[in-house]
């Protein structure tokens, strides 16, 4: 099977310098029981990822790629292996300590959006501020500008069905910026768009990326893995490749 | 804890949100609790009432005064066995003052005597009927605490020269003279004008059994012309000094003995009673109206407890998705847990904010078409109300709270 390297994308990108190393991943497996079936969806998989990439994990349906981005997402933690996230030991944490590591650390973006449909733009943006403990004046300022960030600044006060698909997923995607984590995750960001407005989506995460943030796309599309710097591809629950432009 | 403080907001935010989004399926969850504390706030309302009518009708009582009778307060059983009893001589009043000034120190005060005859009241066309016509002393305008609206209670001398002066109840007053003052007119007892010198306060009604604003007061002796002293109902009322009430009721004791000459072996054939009994009488009443409507309460907070716990665990599958998305966004558990324990005491504060205004608003109306039915509106019970819509959101609110605060953030992601 040959891929496309990364670099064959044609667009001269900039690479930046990788900085400290965030995620730490060695031996880890994952065990889930369907009934008396024991399914293995991780089966020992390495993987080290430093501040200032930009990745992409792909893989076909049961590769185990969505496993492992709940487990760099902190929202799983594995069977056996080890986790450190920001040289701190994950594998061991407490539900709560899980929590405030999502809150500080990692930015989510979701392929359904998943924006609270009530709530206009800016408190969906302000949302993991409110969980972070910050006062109401920090919240919105940081939260208007994370929304100027992603191009939202003149719809702040929309509900998010007063958006379109691209603008709703700008939104989630200030909201993953706003809290300045270590890493955003965004898992098949364009997957519920038009091809055209996933571009749109994509050089926003390019603009991101080339702005000193920390990357993490998980998708199964190649035109969208090639916008990254780096792919691990993923099958049977290992990695098959671990490619850097 | 800023940060709860934070949490606490936005769950607040969320719970009234989500409630004016589900209007209607949140009034129809409220209703338990609406009919539960109106159940509570009626009951408190009536039980205050009686509280208040029985202190305004005792009052008229004297709670510093004793009173010996043949039979006891409130005891309807055997009462075959008090009426056979010897009368109560209005004149052991006499010998009681007597022995009181002989022995200073002792904690009785004064005896006065009174008569009294139930019979009708006229003057001129008006009449009234079946009023409580007392034979006393003048001292019993020094026994009796309540004041008067105008003029006087009768003097020792017309006491002694049995004179027809009458002092009136306010019923009796309003009856007879209404819109005109009353002092100084005639009305007729019996066969007998009696000039009216002065008209007692208006004290109300208990549950309207009695009052004491149908009234008529006048000298013993007068009484003595009209009705015969012997088929009247006599009392002998003695002031007290309060502190030393139980002393003071082992003299009196005492001194009745020896006034009807019993011998040591004998029993009394006399009863000392006191107002005392009759709050003892109205304490059970009191407590079987809390305990049924305890039950009533109990039951309807219990059905709306239900509901709200069922349309919580509806709230919690229908939005297990954004739990999803909060617990990604870095909500901890006990964030989850309130935004939906605050959402059920939510619904469950404004059910008894409703049905406290409702219960308000029939305590009013009943005040308006029934002044007499007690129903007292007060501070306590808005806050009992609130309490107990308050513990009500958490006892049904919790379950499904802690089952979603509980949710596996991948397993509710995936959800849809």
């Amino acid at each position: 099977m040959s891929h496309p390297s990364p670099a064959t994308s044609g667009v001269p990108r900039t690479i930046r310098p990788h900085g400290d190393l965030v995620i730490d991943i060695e031996g880890v497996t994952k065990l889930y029981k369907m009934g008396a079936e024991t399914i293995h969806a991780l089966r020992g998989v390495n993987v080290k990822i430093h501040r200032n990439e930009y990745l992409a994990i792909m893989g076909p349906s049961g590769s185990g790629k969505s496993t492992l981005m709940n487990m760099l997402g902190c929202l799983d933690t594995p069977s056996a292996g080890r986790y450190e996230f920001n040289r701190k030991n994950v594998a061991t944490m407490s539900d709560d300590e899980l929590a405030d590591i999502r809150n500080r650390e990692i930015g989510f973006v979701f392929q359904t959006f998943n924006l609270l449909p009530r709530s206009n733009a800016l408190h969906n943006v302000e949302l993991p501020l409110i969980y972070a403990g910050l006062g109401k004046h920090d919240r919105l300022e940081k939260a208007r500008h994370a929304l100027v960030n992603v191009g939202l600044g003149e719809r702040m006060n929309h509900k998010p069905n007063e958006l379109s698909g691209g603008q709703r997923q700008r939104v989630a995607i200030a909201r993953a910026l706003v809290n300045n984590p270590s890493i955003i995750l965004a898992d098949e960001p364009t997957g519920n768009l038009d091809s055209k407005t996933g571009e749109e989506i994509m050089a926003l995460f390019e603009r991101l990326y080339e702005q000193g943030n920390t990357i993490i796309v998980v998708t199964h599309e190649e035109d969208i893995a090639r916008h990254a710097r780096r792919i691990v591809r993923l099958r049977d629950g290992l990695i098959e490749s671990d490619v850097t432009a | 804890m800023r940060r709860l403080y934070y949490e606490l907001f936005e769950a607040v935010r969320i719970a009234f949100a989500q409630i004016s989004a589900n209007k209607l399926r949140s009034m129809l969850t409220m209703l338990g609790v609406i009919i539960g504390i109106v159940a509570v706030t009626l009951m408190g309302t009536a039980i205050l009432g009686i509280d208040a009518g029985v202190e305004s009708s005792l009052a008229g009582f004297g709670d510093d005064v004793l009173y010996v009778s043949k039979r006891p307060w409130g005891n309807m059983t055997d009462w075959w066995n008090y009426r056979n009893r010897r009368e109560i001589e209005h004149d052991y009043a006499q010998s009681l003052n007597q022995w009181i000034a002989e022995h200073t120190g002792t904690p009785l005060k004064i005896a006065v005597p009174t008569v009294m005859w139930r019979t009708n009241v006229f003057r001129g066309e008006y009449r009234v009927n079946g009023i409580m016509s007392f034979g006393t002393s003048a001292d019993y305008g020094r026994i009796v605490r309540s004041d008067m609206k105008e003029g006087r209670f009768f003097s020792e001398i017309e006491a002694r020269a049995a004179r027809n002066v009458a002092v009136i109840g306010f019923d009796v007053a309003d009856a007879l003279f209404p819109g005109e003052e009353a002092v100084g007119k005639q009305i007729r007892v019996r066969s007998q004008q009696f000039t009216v010198v002065g008209v007692v306060v208006r004290q109300g009604s208990f549950l309207g059994m009695f009052s004491w604003d149908s009234q008529v007061i006048i000298p013993l002796d007068a009484f003595a012309r009209l009705f015969p002293l012997r088929y009247a109902e006599q009392t002998i009322r003695v002031q007290i000094d309060m502190a030393r009430r139980e002393e003071a009721k082992d003299d009196l004791r005492g001194v009745m003995r020896r006034l009807r000459r019993l011998s040591p072996e004998k029993k009394d054939d006399f009863e000392i009673n006191s107002q005392q009994v009759i709050r003892e009488q109205i304490d059970p009443i009191k407590q079987k109206i809390a305990l049924g409507g305890l039950f009533v309460t109990g039951l309807a907070l219990f059905v709306g407890a239900i509901g709200i716990m069922n349309i919580t665990y509806v709230s919690v599958k229908e939005r297990t998705k954004e739990i999803g998305t909060r617990k990604a966004l870095g909500a901890r558990r006990r964030t989850i847990l309130l935004q939906f324990l605050i959402e059920a005491v939510s619904i469950c504060v404004l059910g008894g904010l409703g049905g406290l205004g409702l219960a308000w608003g029939l305590s009013v109306v009943v005040g308006v078409f029934m002044p007499s039915f007690p129903l007292v509106f007060s501070a306590a019970l808005v806050l009992l109300g609130l309490s107990m819509s308050v513990a009500t959101g958490v006892f049904s609110g919790f379950a499904p709270a802690w089952q979603a605060s509980k949710l596996d953030p991948v397993v509710a992601l995936r959800y849809e």
